[in-house]
């Protein structure tokens, strides 16, 4: 933990504000709420990166060789729950929305502190719940836990499991419903709602789909233990269920999850392009709206992964349709920070080459979505490496690539250090390129028909699993790059400054680290969000 | 598909369906890269061509924003080109889903059962095989599909084409091989342990070699002779008369059944499919027939997937378009509850249950291999 201050920095901050191990168990300050969420998510992306790592090395060759057929399935289980449920979900909302949320308003804190601490208890309860699988002997369902296999057939704990899951849930739910209220009823005055932030919209965004879709995968995994535990029929046939029910509740949250994933990412974004750009985000209203167009549409298109379920095709040809419309305004962001760029003054520091890659990455991902949709292609692709790689697009090259963009764009303003510049800028390099050589060859993979969740393979998918586990391998070196320069830099790094990217946001006009309060007078707003060339442009050193 | 391959960048395409999907699919790779470069070329011409330069100070604040008017038309314009292609995306999918999803009318039947980890597979003459799927090319396919346990999903690369095959349920997914050969069959819905074992080859042959095969059958007679059998000793026709014009029995005239549509006791009516007979005859109360009684007892645990596929070929028959009834001659019924393990092994060879690379080779015809 950070309790031990840095020697030169004497201002009072809410690091140094109070000390020992329960002031930061008992805090309810939301920074330092974040700084809880920053250690828990990070060891359980090192947990699900591990997991990732044997995936890749069994896959390097065609023969199920290096473990056998139930510690595979366990594992890319493992993998998939950690990632979604324990990495994924939380990772920007309850660190960077967390630490940001209220200070991009000008307020003092979350609307509930005390709820917000609870959420991170009930995250805690729920990764609890995870390690006892884990330890246990673990679970082989896949992350999407379908039945009638996961109820009647799986050997795993899957109750645990869905419990840990379930539990995720209520701190998902609860986060969600702070930030709403906060938006709603904590704005610093003249900070009117076409002010905010394109962070905050994206939250906001993000907040209503958590607590709207969440309740529903609570009650699906209380059903499916209720099927497996007491032997209610619900899903399985045997007891008279319909196993495709269970997929079409799964997907009502899961889908939408996606976004929970995606959107606060595309916050990130916003900010950093207008930042290193010197410039007013271009489209600032379409980007906003497209966050809520995104949250309101996702709601609508879990029917896509039904496509060879059975459903009717004229259900499908619903879900179709809509979920080409749901990637329009993914588009429209593209498109309006592409835009940002032009006649702007475009500095290419870490989180910029990190939200450049997003850029990149999430175009294809985006693009392959398109795949899926259309239904005469996803009957061939579904359930393949296509998926696979295009989700992987989606959620390690927007999601991850975003979540690094905002830890290195915030690192100064949450410990008040720079990292090191050189070996961040080696990092960024080396994670675009090794996610580009994991995932692009499983494109290829999958329109092959190599299927996913396979422990073994026909030799002739050989050579591009192999490049697949090569680029895993330099991916994973790019990962662990950053966490060393950033614990180096508590101790070594240049001391910050309040503003040292130059950027308009609220979070920038208060100190680095900010003090326990935020703001030591509470801002006025008095113009639009991003107002470059109002205002002198600082630069590091 | 002649020679042996240990690297492939591009599936084999052996079914009238693959040109189709390779070509939606091709043009979505065209629109696809188009994107992508055009995004990638604009950003990095963009970061270079505006680099910071720190001798001329920030951009001037006119510059910035993007709400004027020529904000609002490239907005628009951004909108509405992704819009319109991706409509065309929708309907050219929507075209072959369709395509996909309805089995010709007078396509070959053959029916599948999935089960932890293994394929079943009967063709109406009789003939069984595990792992293994004969056909002859330039026919329609009809598979007509259910799993004994969890969901599978019988997926033909080459082909294109996949479908869940679901417990409880009968799925369908048809082809019209273009291609002789050997190709993969996978399972590609996540099934358990050895899910990745659950792998097997279709062989694509001439019509005349895969009539040599049949021929080489088990013995045991076609799967209507085999599902009459089972019907004698469920005891069926107690009740159920399967004789033209014998309106006499306590319980609906099976004969003409199949496809036809029946009036139910609450007024609504349904097509007699597969999954009708086997839902009368595992929950008969479920769906009552108009002017009869709620009598007929469950089968539920009397009989086994295979055996509710071969009972469904057999009332199938009854309802043949010439109007026979097939005398076959009750033959030593196998028992239903338990189907008999082994199956008809193709030329001695030991179906490769969970193998993968060991296809044995197909009989008649050099056959060739997948690796």
């Amino acid at each position: 933990m950070i309790t031990a201050p840095p020697v030169v920095q004497t201002k009072r901050n809410y690091i140094n504000a109070e000390s020992g191990l329960m002031s930061w168990l008992l805090t309810k300050d939301h920074k330092r709420i974040a700084i809880l969420y920053l250690y828990a998510v990070t060891f359980f992306f090192i947990v699900g990166g591990i997991f990732a790592a044997l995936i890749r090395l069994e896959l390097a060759t065609p023969a199920g060789d290096l473990m056998d057929s139930n510690t595979y399935n366990k594992v890319f289980t493992m993998h998939g729950v950690i990632m979604v449920f324990f990495f994924l979900i939380p990772s920007i909302p309850a660190i960077l929305g967390n630490f940001l949320v209220p200070l991009m308003i000008g307020a003092k804190d979350l609307a509930f502190p005390r709820i917000n601490l609870l959420s991170w208890y009930i995250y805690m309860l729920a990764g609890v719940f995870g390690v006892i699988v884990l330890v246990t002997g673990g679970v082989d369902t896949g992350w999407t836990f379908y039945t009638p296999f996961s109820s009647s057939y799986s050997n795993g704990y899957v109750v645990m499991t869905a419990m840990a899951a379930f539990i995720m849930g209520f701190s998902s739910i609860l986060t969600g419903l702070n930030f709403i209220v906060t938006v709603h009823r904590m704005r610093a005055p003249g900070l009117t709602w076409f002010r905010l932030p394109l962070f905050v919209w994206a939250h906001y965004a993000t907040a209503a789909v958590m607590i709207l879709g969440t309740p529903v995968i609570a009650v699906t995994l209380f059903l499916l233990m209720l099927e497996r535990g007491l032997h209610i029929g619900f899903f399985d046939p045997a007891y008279g269920g319909d196993p495709v029910l269970f997929q079409h509740l799964f997907w009502f949250y899961s889908h939408p999850a996606v976004y929970i994933m995606i959107l606060p990412s595309m916050g990130v974004i916003s900010e950093v392009v207008s930042t290193f750009c010197s410039k007013k985000p271009f489209g600032y209203t379409f980007i906003a709206f497209s966050s809520v167009a995104i949250a309101v549409f996702g709601f609508l298109v879990w029917g896509h992964h039904l496509f060879v379920s059975s459903q009717s095709a004229y259900a499908g040809m619903v879900f179709s349709v809509l979920s080409f419309i749901v990637a329009i305004p993914s588009a429209i962001k593209i498109f309006n920070w592409t835009a940002t760029m032009y006649k702007a003054s475009v500095r290419l520091e870490t989180p910029m080459l990190y939200a450049i890659g997003f850029m990149g990455l999430f175009t294809i991902g985006g693009l392959t979505g398109l795949f899926l949709a259309s239904m005469g292609l996803d009957v061939h692709l579904t359930d393949t490496y296509f998926v696979i790689a295009h989700f992987h697009y989606v959620m390690v090259g927007g999601a991850i690539m975003g979540y690094m963009a905002g830890l290195h764009f915030w690192w100064p303003k949450i410990t008040g250090r720079m990292y090191n510049e050189v070996w961040s800028k080696i990092a960024a390099v080396l994670v675009f390129a090794g996610f580009n050589l994991t995932f692009f060859p499983q494109f290829i993979l999958g329109y092959m028909g190599m299927p996913r969740r396979y422990h073994a393979y026909p030799p002739e998918f050989q050579v591009l699993n192999v490049l697949s586990s090569a680029g895993a391998s330099i991916l994973g070196l790019g990962y662990l790059i950053p966490g060393i320069y950033f614990v180096a830099s508590l101790k070594y790094g240049k001391l910050a400054g309040a503003n040292p990217w130059g950027a308009t946001g609220l979070e920038w006009q208060t100190s680095s680290p900010p003090p326990p309060e935020n703001f030591e007078i509470t801002p006025v707003v008095t113009t639009e969000a991003y107002e470059y060339g109002a205002q002198e442009v600082l630069h590091v050193g | 598909m002649m020679e042996a391959k240990s690297f492939q960048l591009f599936p084999d395409q052996a079914s009238t369906i693959a040109g189709h999907v390779d070509a939606l699919y091709a043009f979505l790779v065209l629109v696809s890269a188009f994107f992508s470069l055009l995004i990638a070329f604009l950003v990095v011409y963009l970061a270079v061509k505006y680099r910071h330069r720190p001798e001329t100070g920030p951009p001037v604040p006119h510059e910035s924003g993007g709400h004027g008017a020529g904000g609002m038309i490239l907005e628009i314009v951004w909108t509405i080109i992704p819009l319109g292609i991706s409509m065309i995306m929708f309907a050219w999918g929507v075209s072959i889903y369709f395509t996909e999803s309805r089995p010709p009318a007078d396509s070959m039947e053959i029916y599948v059962t999935g089960k932890q980890w293994m394929w079943k597979i009967q063709h109406m003459e009789g003939a069984r095989e595990i792992n293994e799927l004969h056909i002859p090319i330039n026919r329609d396919i009809k598979l007509t599909m259910t799993s004994e346990d969890v969901i599978h999903d019988f997926y033909v690369p080459a082909f294109r084409t996949k479908s869940d095959v679901l417990p409880g349920k009968y799925t369908t997914e048809w082809f019209k091989a273009t291609k002789l050969g050997a190709y993969h069959i996978f399972c590609a819905e996540y099934c358990g342990t050895k899910h990745s074992g659950m792998i097997g080859t279709v062989y694509v042959m001439t019509e005349a070699d895969y009539n040599k095969w049949l021929g080489e059958g088990s013995g045991e007679g076609s799967m209507a002779e085999q599902g009459q059998s089972l019907f004698n000793q469920l005891g069926c026709g107690n009740c159920h008369p399967s004789v033209v014009n014998n309106l006499n029995g306590r319980c609906p005239n099976l004969v003409g059944l199949f496809g036809s549509r029946v009036q139910l006791k609450d007024g609504s009516n349904v097509r007699a499919d597969e999954s009708y007979i086997r839902e009368s005859v595992l929950y008969p109360q479920s769906k009552i027939v108009a002017g009869y009684d709620d009598i007929m007892p469950t089968f539920k645990g009397l009989i086994s997937e295979d055996g509710m596929l071969k009972l469904i070929s057999y009332i199938r028959s009854l309802g043949a378009p010439n109007g026979t009834v097939t005398t076959a001659t009750p033959l030593p019924v196998e028992t239903s509850a338990s189907p008999r393990p082994s199956t008809h092994a193709v030329n001695g060879a030991a179906p490769p249950a969970g193998a993968r690379g060991g296809a044995p080779t197909a009989p008649a015809a050099p056959q060739p291999r997948i690796q």
